[in-house]
């Protein structure tokens, strides 16, 4: 644009033009720096807002999948705070969350540390761990499942080599729990390991050496010194860990071999995402399945916030 | 610097004609579009569900196809499970007002909800298939009639009831083999008991086989056996009111399916599992309530290998009927008189004889049960028994059982517990309030 240059206006029509092109130098200014990072505004709205608002709106209703609907306002939360079933998927979800989460982080911490040290092979290991990632959810799912399968899973089998007996993994809670919290660890553990070795890997050295001649053991620098200097990422891996974690979803599902979505005869290891799910398309109760759906959303929140709280303790609040 | 920017310009030049491309060749394709069509023939979509051979269209639609160049028949079946795939995703279609088939088929156990919807489906009597009625058992005929009083869906096959047998594990238990002996063993559920403790006798150890596959099969075969004894109801009543407490024909199906868990006698597998379908194949249990459509589902999982080694016989308790299904036309089909044609070609006695003989369907049109095609047809895979015999004797006498609007939320959940009580995480002596709740709540 070059029309601010000009000199003044002589005629009529050049008049009308420089009005024109001020015009569209303040749209340029002003509207186009919008228009370039819209994209990702228009779809945030139509894919993350809109459906957020119209959860919440379906929520108020007694809402049936193809069938009637009534504003009951509060009603399905009401109801929903004194459902067994839903406190019980919430249960589950934070048990197997807790479950999975502790061991796989403290694992990825070691494993990342590990990784980080001058080892032989360390691209291929490092690739290594990456691997279980590249493999889909699904496919996990099933093998595991088979491999905890009650009467020709390989779990049994080696149990049976100890006398055990043939533990029906579907049946319990405990034993569920377990079985699909090593689903999530063996696909989740190598992916956080990479990010906090990436982390580790921006740690100054001159640290290490410093601790070094202080006669610091290799324990103690890596609590005194990694650990602390790695706390954003921790941060970050937490965060991101516990919405994976509470809306778990697939692992269980394939778990259950069928797609009932209640998580075991019972229920035992039913998420709050199958409760969403199995409520609105099992039992067709839309406006309930989006007041357990709203819920959710602030259990997330939740505990996301207290993990905030915890991860800001490590390596002392600053 | 200016070698960046020139770049930069290099880019975005190549991404517009890159997107210019893209264009274009979008428009041509349109353009094509019309006068293609011209030609074309209307496609009628046909949408199934069930395991094994499922709705056994294959050749019915085939030879329509052959007759009919003007309307094409395109069968698909969605997938093994009704109440939680196939239902589900019918619905959201049908509010989304696009996605569905122009012929949809609907479980029995589903009419009672969609006979409350009948702004999705088209009027049939309008096309002329009220003259139909007269080919239908009047229980049959009346639940494709919804709630305005139109006929919106017309019947398929029944279910009728027999008990699949496997020949080899009878054999090597020391029982009867043949149909006739092995039916006479069980007049009644306390005496296929007592064949059910011989033959577990037989089989002691941990991994041999068991009498029955798990809870589900023969809780259904009961409970469609009771209903006929108790008004003709199961847990909703005909004023839409739950009745899952005080309706003894669920307490008796309940008692009884307890008493065989309890006994040992169930390998403990909930139905069209995959364990289930293992099992069926690798010859995990020996006998199963069989309703004519469970056929084309044991030879589907059993595969070739499974062939002649199955059998039927008659089923302990007398007649009753488990399942059996309708086509609909909906709404929003483009060609709602053409699918009603399809609809009238398929339910009628030639396309019901043909699923017949593929699937095993048994059919619920009354000159297809009369036709020698279907009273002589014997089914290789079960040692030629005489199933067309065997269950036209099973649905003779055969009175409707209501289904009501959430019959299929209701049945579900509660044949959950059914399978916790089996395999062990619901204690025996809780399971029936635990039963009573889990109805009580899906039907809320």
């Amino acid at each position: 644009m070059t029309l601010h240059a000009e000199t003044p206006a002589k005629t009529g029509s050049r008049a009308v033009r420089r009005r024109d092109g001020a015009l569209f130098t303040r749209f340029d200014l002003l509207v186009t720096p919008y228009l370039f990072v819209s994209p990702y505004f228009v779809l945030f709205v139509l894919f993350g807002v809109f459906p957020l608002g119209y959860t919440l709106w379906v929520s108020l209703h007694d809402w049936e999948l193809a069938g009637s609907r009534t504003f009951v306002g509060a009603g399905n939360y009401l109801s929903l705070v004194a459902d067994e079933a839903f406190w019980n998927a919430v249960v589950n979800t934070l048990g197997m969350f807790v479950l999975s989460t502790v061991p796989q982080l403290v694992l990825a911490l070691l494993l990342a540390n590990a990784l980080n040290k001058r080892i032989r092979g360390r691209l291929a290991l490092r690739m290594g761990v990456l691997l279980p990632l590249v493999t889909s959810v699904v496919a996990v799912a099933v093998v595991f499942t088979q491999l905890y399968g009650r009467d020709y899973g390989m779990v049994n089998w080696f149990l049976g080599l100890f006398g055990a007996d043939a533990v029906n993994w579907q049946n319990e809670k405990w034993s569920a729990w377990i079985a699909i919290s090593t689903m999530v660890d063996w696909r989740w553990t190598g992916y956080n390991a990479i990010i906090l070795l990436a982390a580790m890997q921006t740690i100054p050295r001159d640290l290490y050496e410093a601790a070094a001649l202080d006669g610091a053991s290799a324990r103690r620098q890596f609590w005194r010194i990694t650990v602390p200097m790695l706390r954003p990422t921790i941060v970050f891996v937490v965060f991101v860990s516990t919405i994976g974690g509470l809306t778990l979803f697939t692992e269980p599902v394939m778990f259950d071999g069928n797609p009932t979505m209640s998580g075991g005869a019972t229920g035992q290891y039913q998420t709050v995402a199958m409760f969403v799910v199995k409520e609105a398309f099992r039992d067709f109760d839309l406006g309930y399945a989006a007041a357990a759906a709203w819920l959710l959303f602030v259990l997330i929140l939740l505990g996301t916030l207290v993990n905030h709280l915890l991860t800001r303790r490590i390596g002392g609040a600053r | 610097m200016l070698n960046d920017r020139r770049r930069g310009r290099l880019a975005a030049v190549t991404t517009m004609t890159a997107v210019a491309l893209a264009l274009t060749s979008c428009g041509s394709g349109q353009a094509d579009g019309p006068a293609s069509t011209a030609a074309e023939p209307v496609v009628i979509t046909v949408h199934t569900f069930g395991g094994g051979e499922n709705f056994g269209y294959d050749k019915a639609a085939a030879t329509w196809n052959a007759a009919h160049p003007g309307i094409q028949i395109r069968y698909q079946n969605l997938t093994d499970r009704f109440e939680d795939v196939y239902l589900p995703q019918l619905l959201q279609r049908l509010q989304a007002g696009s996605g569905a088939a122009d012929v949809v088929a609907l479980d029995e156990g589903a009419m009672g909800l969609m006979k409350a919807r009948p702004q999705f489906f088209t009027d049939l009597g309008q096309y002329g298939l009220g003259s139909r009625k007269a080919d239908f058992p009047p229980a049959k005929w009346d639940n494709g009639v919804n709630a305005e009083g139109k006929l919106f869906a017309l019947g398929t096959d029944i279910g009728g009831m027999t008990m699949c047998y496997r020949t080899d594990l009878f054999e090597k238990a020391g029982l009867p083999t043949d149909r006739e002996e092995v039916g006479k063993l069980w007049p009644d559920w306390a005496s296929f008991m007592e064949v059910g403790k011989k033959f577990q006798a037989a089989n002691p150890g941990k991994d041999d086989p068991r009498f029955l596959d798990g809870p589900n099969t023969l809780y259904n075969v009961i409970l469609a056996q009771e209903a006929q004894r108790n008004g003709d109801i199961t847990y909703i009543d005909k004023a839409n009111k739950l009745v899952i407490d005080t309706n003894p024909a669920v307490r008796t199906a309940f008692d009884t399916v307890r008493s065989f868990s309890e006994a040992g006698l169930t390998a403990k597998l909930a139905s069209f599992t995959p364990p289930w379908n293992a099992a069926i194949k690798k010859g995990g249990f020996a006998t199963m309530g069989c309703p004519a459509w469970m056929l084309g589902v044991v030879s589907g999982a059993a595969g070739d290998s499974g062939k002649g080694k199955w059998d039927v016989a008659t089923v302990p308790g007398g007649a009753g009927n488990w399942g059996g299904s309708y086509l609909a036309v909906t709404k929003q089909s483009k060609h709602p008189k053409e699918a009603a044609e399809v609809v009238n070609y398929l339910t009628g006695k030639e396309g019901q004889i043909m699923a017949f003989q593929e699937a095993a369907a048994f059919p619920s049109s009354l000159p297809a049960q009369r036709d020698p095609a279907v009273g002589d047809l014997r089914n290789p895979f079960f040692n030629d028994a005489p199933t067309g015999k065997i269950f036209g004797a099973s649905v003779e006498n055969l009175r409707p059982v209501f289904l009501g609007e959430k019959h299929a939320q209701v049945k579900t959940a509660v044949e959950k517990i059914l399978e916790g009580m089996d395999q062990g995480s619901v204690p025996y002596d809780q399971a029936w309030q635990r039963f009573l709740d889990a109805g009580v709540k899906a039907a809320g």
